[in-house]
């Protein structure tokens, strides 16, 4: 049954997405990846599109795949099923916070689950960039423009740290003017 | 029961008026909990957040499940947490039944092809900021480096990463660091 597929997997990703919104990115490539629900690059203009929009970030990203999948209660699910472990966890550790906040095995899994987590989604990156540059698809002279593109973008969300919004409609021009 | 009411009022808010995520719910937070109705402290909220981004789950979703736990216990912590995810539910899925019509149309397709470049940018900017903090030294930087390779070449579930990273934290991190 469809719904329960959906719950069960996100609550799978609600368990173990670390990191915010960006880390559940690889977790849904994963699922694409297992059910084909949906390409690579619809799942790269879900996540423009749950960047743009009021919300969490990675509960707008559920909601949308949820909705692919089936429809207004497949949405529905996905969230449910997200926020479902954050529940669980976070009012078990509401419970005991203080003691939580300074146990030494806390602290050292954080140690080595941080710089974990950045790899995970730097990878979900990379996978993301072979699709958005046409790496293997598209002309050399195309892929090259489009990386450096990318390169200057990077720069200036650095350099103005403006909401993303801002940078998505920047690249919705250039995509109107260059491609 | 008006404690739970009241928490997904606020919360709902909130959700409606983020943009861009976790990092985004703060000055909303500051504003609608500890400004005006005075619920938590600014401290408060600051300890609840730090929590909400090293626990697994969404940011926004966590923080919220902390403040209604905080305030309402756990019908508190559930309707905190269903009022802010509400707006999203109803905002994303009025764009998703509209969205396929609209990709149809020829120059949408070439804008989202611009738009797929700065997602890209958007993540490598997001992955810096979450190196800057975490890769300390040679420990933590071998496995930025492994996992993003391991990633990259063999693609494993993602959760076989997280568990290896967490113990490889519990092995190899020193005291003075934890």
């Amino acid at each position: 049954m469809i719904y329960l597929t959906l719950y069960l997997e996100f609550f799978k990703i609600g368990a173990f997405a670390v990191g915010g919104g960006l880390a559940t990115i690889p977790f849904l490539q994963e699922l694409i990846e297992k059910y084909h629900w949906i390409t690579q690059s619809e799942l790269i203009d879900i996540v423009a599109v749950a960047e743009s929009t009021p919300g969490a970030v990675g509960v707008n990203a559920a909601t949308f795949m949820g909705y692919k999948v089936a429809e207004t209660l497949g949405g529905i699910i996905a969230v449910l099923g997200l926020i479902s472990p954050s529940i669980v966890i976070i009012v078990i550790i509401a419970h005991f916070f203080n003691r939580f906040r300074q146990n030494q095995y806390v602290k050292k899994a954080f140690y080595g689950l941080r710089p974990v987590a950045a790899g995970i989604i730097g990878a979900a990156g990379v996978s993301v960039g072979v699709v958005a540059f046409g790496i293997g698809t598209d002309d050399i002279s195309i892929q090259i423009t489009r990386l450096l593109i990318g390169l200057i973008m990077y720069f200036l969300i650095e350099k103005y740290s403006k909401h993303p919004i801002v940078y998505i409609a920047l690249g919705a021009v250039i995509g109107i003017i260059l491609m | 029961m008006h404690d739970a009411l009241a928490l997904f009022g606020a919360f709902f808010k909130i959700g409606a008026f983020t943009f861009g995520g976790g990092y985004a719910m703060m000055p909303l937070i500051q504003e609608e909990l500890v400004n005006k109705r005075g619920w938590v402290t600014a401290e408060e909220v600051l300890d609840y957040y730090a929590i909400g981004q090293m626990t697994p789950g969404i940011i926004a979703v966590n923080t919220a499940t902390f403040i209604g736990y905080k305030k309402g216990g756990i019908l508190g912590a559930i309707f905190a947490t269903l009022g802010v995810v509400a707006p999203s539910i109803v905002i994303i899925t009025l764009i998703a039944t509209v969205f396929d019509t609209i990709m149809e149309n020829n120059m949408v397709e070439k804008a989202f092809l611009g738009i797929r470049i700065v997602v890209v940018s958007l993540i490598a900017s997001g992955v810096v900021a979450l190196a800057k903090k975490s890769l300390i030294d040679k420990v933590t930087i071998s496995l930025f480096v492994i996992s993003l390779l391991i990633m990259s070449v063999i693609s494993p579930s993602p959760i076989v990463v997280i568990i290896i990273g967490a113990v490889a934290g519990l092995i190899f991190c020193k005291e003075e660091q934890a």
